[in-house]
């Protein structure tokens, strides 16, 4: 029996404290990118490595925010969210390597002796339709696949499993030369984005607020949400979905409603991700990626909004310290954090804290 | 797949499919004969066995009609067949004169203005007592009305009042969850008051509530009668003598007896396999 607010989580705790908290956060997040512009030799002077590793754990945790929606709110689990990040990415790759082959083919299609682009591909010179495709091809595809699941009524496990065996199929797919991505090497070597080398201090600043940006925007879709009528609806869809038919209200529309906006913002957030990590391959298309998005989301604690940037900031903040020190322990570790929290912490780090504040 | 599912207003009576959804449009519902349930021939059967075996029942307008019968008889298979949960394979089910419950959806069935009331109780357990009314209220009930929707001042007053009603004004912004059985019982009962459907089916209602409560519901429906039409079942003969003017036995899934109160418990048959148990 969560409460679907994380207002409310945090009401206890006293607004000032959250607000002051996450007001915060957000003044450190506008000053890395501008710290990172200071001359190299200035003690004040954030990496390179630094401000990409915070960008892509800020793109993690629009994910997570992402799966929440579905999953904490709508109570329908995904496992394959990957996937709509991955295509997202993809779609933004495809203009980064048309940028970077300028006239020509792509590199990877010379190699296969393409002498022309799959019709896919046309077009994503341009970086307006290049952002068209990062939210058609996420957005199209979660429309046609919960249509279909919402209608025949999959749930629990079910829904879960075949969300599952969808980013498999993709990662699969994407896996062949022939369809037409790069095979398993996928698309790397960018040079530009809109004209600016994307190597650039200046350009990976941008991007970073970029993402800032996307965070804050899809923190307060979120909020809105959450607090309107239909909030409560996915909520109630999600305790007794019989009842609420009963009241009336048809629950795929719902469903189909907040599983494509969900699938939109991973698409948005892979997008970003894709220029500042510099690659993108199918293995963010791997099952195992989209359960590690399950994980930040129940060790944050779901059905809040807060709770899954926590835990996406706190499970990959560990990870980029583990894969350094103990880089084979990781994925012992990451079961084992799953185990933990589902026995002890069933509503997350966020339903520790408001236990403690409650005291 | 966003938008209602019938427009109410374009759709009203075009034709037998496209019937006259939504509840704002109470004129729409044809009860030229007085008669507002309409149950002939009724068979369902569940792998070979006959929960309902031809069931015939005619509710009227305006009619509080009780429902009794021993486990097992059928009755809540009989509120599935009516609010499309179970599809009946014989028989035909007409709400009004016009509207062929077995060709709509659960949701179309609801909208048309048929509300019920579980025997398990259900409610939204993580809303509270008062979101809980804010959803089942009658309004529409489409994505985009729900993603803008804010209560009116009327809307509110309605809510109140039935808080009122239902005993439950001091427990509203409660979560629904942290109420007692009985508590819970009123809520479903609360929502189904807001909500205004025509006929109202209850299934167990007084279960788990005390004398004082059961004798205050006994009341409610009784003043709900005329303006609404209700189906109630209960096993709870006392309660049923206090509210009804026409008994319904059911008995392994057929009518066994109909009539008043005194009528229906003079009846050999049903002394025999209900009342005489
Ligand atoms: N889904 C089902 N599958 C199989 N048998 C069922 C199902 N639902 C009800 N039944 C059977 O149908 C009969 C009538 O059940 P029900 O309508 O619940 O009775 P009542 O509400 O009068 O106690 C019972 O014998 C019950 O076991
Ligand atoms: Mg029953």
């Amino acid at each position: 029996m969560n409460q679907p607010l994380m207002v409310t989580a945090a009401q206890k705790a006293g607004p000032t404290v959250t607000t002051l908290v996450g007001g915060l956060v957000l003044l450190v997040l506008l000053a890395l990118p501008l710290l990172s512009l200071l001359p190299a030799d200035s003690p004040f002077q954030v990496s390179a490595y630094t401000l990409t590793l915070v960008g892509k754990i800020l793109c993690y945790a629009i994910v997570a925010l992402a799966l929440d929606l579905v999953w904490g709110y709508a109570g329908r689990l995904s496992l394959g969210h990957g996937l709509f990040f991955a295509l997202g990415g993809y779609a933004m790759g495809m203009y980064l390597m048309r940028q970077a082959s300028g006239d020509e083919l792509p590199a990877f299609m010379t190699f296969l002796s393409w002498t022309e682009l799959p019709w896919y591909w046309v077009g994503t010179q341009h970086f307006w339709w290049a952002m068209c495709l990062v939210v058609l091809a996420p957005g199209l595809l979660a429309l046609v696949f919960g249509f279909f699941a919402f209608r025949s009524r999959i749930k629990g496990v079910y829904f879960s499993i075949m969300t599952q065996a969808l980013t498999f199929a993709g990662m699969l797919l994407f896996f062949r030369n022939e369809t037409g991505f790069g095979g398993n090497n996928g698309f790397t070597n960018f040079r530009s984005i809109l004209g600016f080398g994307i190597t650039e201090p200046g350009t990976r600043a941008a991007l970073f607020f970029a993402t800032v940006l996307l965070l804050v925007v899809s923190l307060f879709l979120g909020w809105k949400l959450a607090r309107s009528k239909f909030g409560r609806v996915l909520t109630a869809l999600r305790d007794a979905e019989n009842r609420l038919m009963f009241c009336g209200y048809d629950p795929r529309g719902f469903k189909l409603f907040v599983w494509v906006l969900s699938a939109v913002l991973c698409g948005l957030a892979g997008a970003l991700y894709v220029p500042q990590v510099g690659i993108i391959n199918p293995g963010e298309m791997s099952p195992t990626n989209s359960i590690e998005a399950a994980v930040w989301v129940a060790l944050g604690g779901r059905g809040t909004l807060i709770g899954p940037l926590l835990g996406a900031g706190v499970v990959n903040g560990m990870k980029s310290w583990f894969t350094v020190a103990f880089p084979e322990y990781w994925l012992f570790f990451l079961g084992a954090l799953f185990i933990i929290v589902t026995l002890y912490l069933p509503k997350g780090v966020i339903g520790l804290l408001k236990k403690k504040a409650d005291q | 797949m966003l938008e209602p599912i019938l427009d109410p207003n374009k759709d009203a009576g075009s034709s037998r499919d496209a019937i006259s959804f939504g509840q704002r449009v109470e004129p729409g519902l044809n009860t030229r004969h007085g008669t507002i349930l309409t149950l002939e021939d009724i068979s369902v059967s569940f792998d070979g066995f006959k929960a309902l075996n031809n069931l015939n029942l005619y509710i009227g307008v305006g009619e509080l009609r009780c429902i009794i019968g021993p486990n097992g008889a059928g009755k809540t298979t009989m509120m599935d067949v009516i609010t499309g949960k179970t599809r009946p394979s014989e028989g035909q089910a007409w709400f009004g004169e016009t509207l062929d419950l077995r060709q709509m959806s659960e949701v179309q069935i609801a909208q048309a203005g048929i509300g019920r009331k579980f025997q398990k109780p259900t409610v939204f357990e993580a809303l509270s007592v008062f979101e809980n009314l804010e959803l089942a209220q009658k309004t529409d009930k489409s994505v985009w009305a729900s993603l803008r929707a804010t209560l009116s001042g009327e809307q509110k007053d309605r809510i109140g009042e039935v808080l009122h009603t239902i005993r439950l004004s001091g427990s509203a912004h409660r979560p629904a969850g942290l109420l007692s059985h009985g508590q819970k019982q009123f809520l479903e009962i609360g929502m189904l008051l807001v909500q205004d459907p025509q006929l109202l089916l209850l299934d167990e209602p007084v279960a788990g509530m005390t004398d004082a409560e059961t004798e205050f519901t006994a009341e409610l429906f009784k003043s709900l009668a005329g303006k609404h039409s209700l189906m109630v079942v209960e096993h709870d003969m006392g309660f049923v003598g206090s509210i009804a003017d026409h008994v319904t036995v059911l008995h392994q899934g057929s009518v066994l007896a109909e009539g008043s109160l005194e009528q229906v418990q003079a009846d050999e048959r049903v002394i025999e396999v209900y009342l005489g148990r």
